[in-house]
């Protein structure tokens, strides 16, 4: 659908009829203290030719680095195919369009995803994607307050490896609505959860476990589900969504299952791009429907019996609920959406199977390789999928500025989360041996 | 229109009360308030024993359109809520002052009916609305 600006004319007839002088006087209850005038180091205005030189400028200055950080972000192949299909036009918006229906297509790789992520998650409802997997924890743990009435405590326990980053999110967006976030124990050798230090009575309104784990290893998921379940807790499953072609998904999770879960969609098809966008996931039980926040779409027919596709779910959402709407998210990442459905599509379950068996093989291979040498060895013990924290002898910031000037990005340096000189190391598909012996006789040298 | 129950009081956000043998007050919304939301989907119960405000939020009622409040009418505690609507919120399209009750109140003091209308007067606004 096209998009139609206001005209000057439009302007000044929707100024005059609510009685504002100008736009910027909608702004004037924001107090002068609170805005700023300019944005620092960002100039007033370039034009088309200037800002393509500039981007092509700072992009070059990137390089192409060989790339082994992870933590919450993962550099996989994308195939051709999967841009190309979702820069059509008529796929080509961030949004889904407020006249829903007149836009099928839209619908149905809606409906698509849906599908697919219901699939990978093993539970039964997906709604049609939120901003990323941080804010994604923030809004599972709202709903988890409004499903689970019976517990008033508003306190969330967080499973000792869950991306410190999504807590700081989480808080930051749930905190004022009376929500805690607290970590429960970690055992020192494992990384995972102490249970011989989990007590009873702590009241928990939810349990968040990341699996894998931020730091890489695998929690012992059953258990820790079926132990949150005991205290009468909801469980979010935080996943990574290449794994869970490998992994148990969280439906299955203890005798239960976990009831909602929730991750960062970025490996499926989205490129790092500094940061984003990506796109968050979010999947539940059926009984917690009426609490998610966002859009589903259903597959209907219509009054001849066509096949249609329509918005289902979404009575709850501001333009209809206003204040009480169950979350103030706009929109969903539609269009990383979309690259995230055909790149799923494209792959199928052995394709992301593949991905996945080979991104733990290259990843065994850098950690066994790394871990012969002095001074290296893994920080925590078990098993893992595709990312390892390992434990230096040294500082780590400079082991990776060396790295770096041999055009290698060497890890995510760990050493505030684990309290020791540590580094998170990642090897997807993307690698071929050559790079992982490139990296390991690399920091060999630099660590000599 | 159907003609309205002459037994209820009623109130001008579309609820109906009735006054029990027992001293409580049973309420639901009326077949306007059920006509205008459409084919009702969800229907959110307050949980037993606890307390509503008048004036306060009780229940929440959803439609494939909307999904709207329904206000406490009088204060008092909640000593039962329609666990049937869970699985039958069209009960509520079907049978607005029979088996679509929403919840039953303990009140916390007398009931003031000068606060509530009469069938008439509920009648006279459904008339004024039409106009």
């Amino acid at each position: 659908m096209p998009f139609i600006p206001h005209t000057e004319k439009d302007t000044q007839e929707m100024l005059a009829a609510i009685g504002a002088d100008s736009i910027e006087a909608l702004f004037d209850e924001i107090p002068a203290n609170l805005r700023i005038d300019h944005l620092h180091g960002v100039p007033e205005a370039h034009n088309e030719m200037e800002v393509s030189r500039l981007m092509r400028d700072r992009a070059a200055m990137d390089g192409s680095p060989l790339c082994f950080i992870g933590a919450g972000a993962y550099e996989h192949h994308i195939p051709a195919a999967v841009w190309d299909i979702a820069t059509r036009g008529e796929f080509y918006s961030a949004y889904t369009p407020y006249q829903a229906e007149a836009s099928q297509g839209t619908l149905q790789v809606i409906y698509e995803y849906q599908t697919m992520i219901t699939a990978l998650t093993g539970l039964d409802v997906s709604n049609a994607s939120l901003y990323d997997g941080a804010s994604a924890l923030a809004e599972a743990a709202l709903m988890s307050v409004r499903s689970n009435r019976r517990v008033k405590s508003g306190r969330v326990l967080l499973a000792p490896g869950v991306n410190p980053v999504y807590e700081q999110v989480a808080a930051a967006i749930a905190g004022s609505q009376g929500l805690t976030f607290e970590r429960l124990p970690m055992d020192p050798k494992t990384g995972n959860v102490a249970f011989d230090e989990l007590g009873d009575g702590q009241d928990p309104v939810a349990v968040v476990i990341q699996q894998p784990s931020y730091p890489g290893t695998l929690e012992d998921v059953d258990r820790l589900t079926n132990w949150a379940h005991a205290q009468d807790a909801a469980v979010i499953g935080i996943v990574n969504p290449t794994s869970l072609a490998l992994l148990k998904p969280p439906g299955q999770w203890g005798e239960q299952g976990a009831g909602i879960a929730i991750g960062e969609g970025q490996p499926l098809g989205v490129p790092l791009s500094s940061g984003g966008p990506y796109f968050g996931f979010m999947t539940c039980k059926q009984k917690h429907v009426r609490q998610m926040p966002g859009r589903i779409v259903g597959r209907t027919t219509d009054l001849d019996g066509n096949l249609g596709f329509t918005l289902t779910l979404q009575a709850r959402e501001q333009h209809i609920r206003r204040t009480k709407a169950t979350s103030n998210i706009c929109t969903n990442q539609g269009l990383m959406v979309t690259a995230a459905t055909i790149y799923m599509s494209l792959l199928g379950h052995d394709g992301l199977a593949s991905v996945a068996r080979r991104s733990h093989a290259n990843t065994s291979r850098l950690v066994d390789g790394l871990c012969a040498i002095d001074g290296v060895e893994r920080l925590y013990e078990g098993p893992y999928f595709h990312e390892v924290a390992l434990r230096l002898d040294r500082p780590v910031g400079p082991v990776l500025a060396e790295l770096a000037e041999q055009d290698i990005l060497g890890g995510f340096d760990l050493t505030d989360f684990a309290g020791t000189d540590a580094l998170l190391v990642c090897a997807t598909e993307t690698k071929s041996e050559a790079d992982i012996d490139r990296y390991i006789s690399a920091f060999a040298g630099v660590t000599a | 229109m159907n003609e309205l129950p002459g037994d209820l009081l009623y109130t001008k956000d579309h609820e109906w009360l009735r006054r029990e043998d027992d001293g409580t007050v049973t309420i639901g919304i009326t077949d306007h308030a059920a006509s205008s939301l459409g084919d009702l989907v969800y229907v959110e119960l307050p949980e037993v024993e606890q307390d509503v405000d008048s004036g306060g939020e009780m229940a929440v009622v959803e439609s494939v359109k909307a999904a709207s409040d329904v206000y406490a009418p009088i204060s008092g505690s909640v000593v039962a809520v329609n666990e049937d609507l869970a699985d039958d919120p069209e009960k509520i399209n079907s049978e607005p002052y029979g088996e679509g009750w929403i919840v039953r109140i303990a009140p916390s003091d007398d009931v003031d009916e000068s606060e509530l209308m009469s069938p008439d007067d509920y009648q006279q606004l459904l008339d004024e609305l039409d106009e």
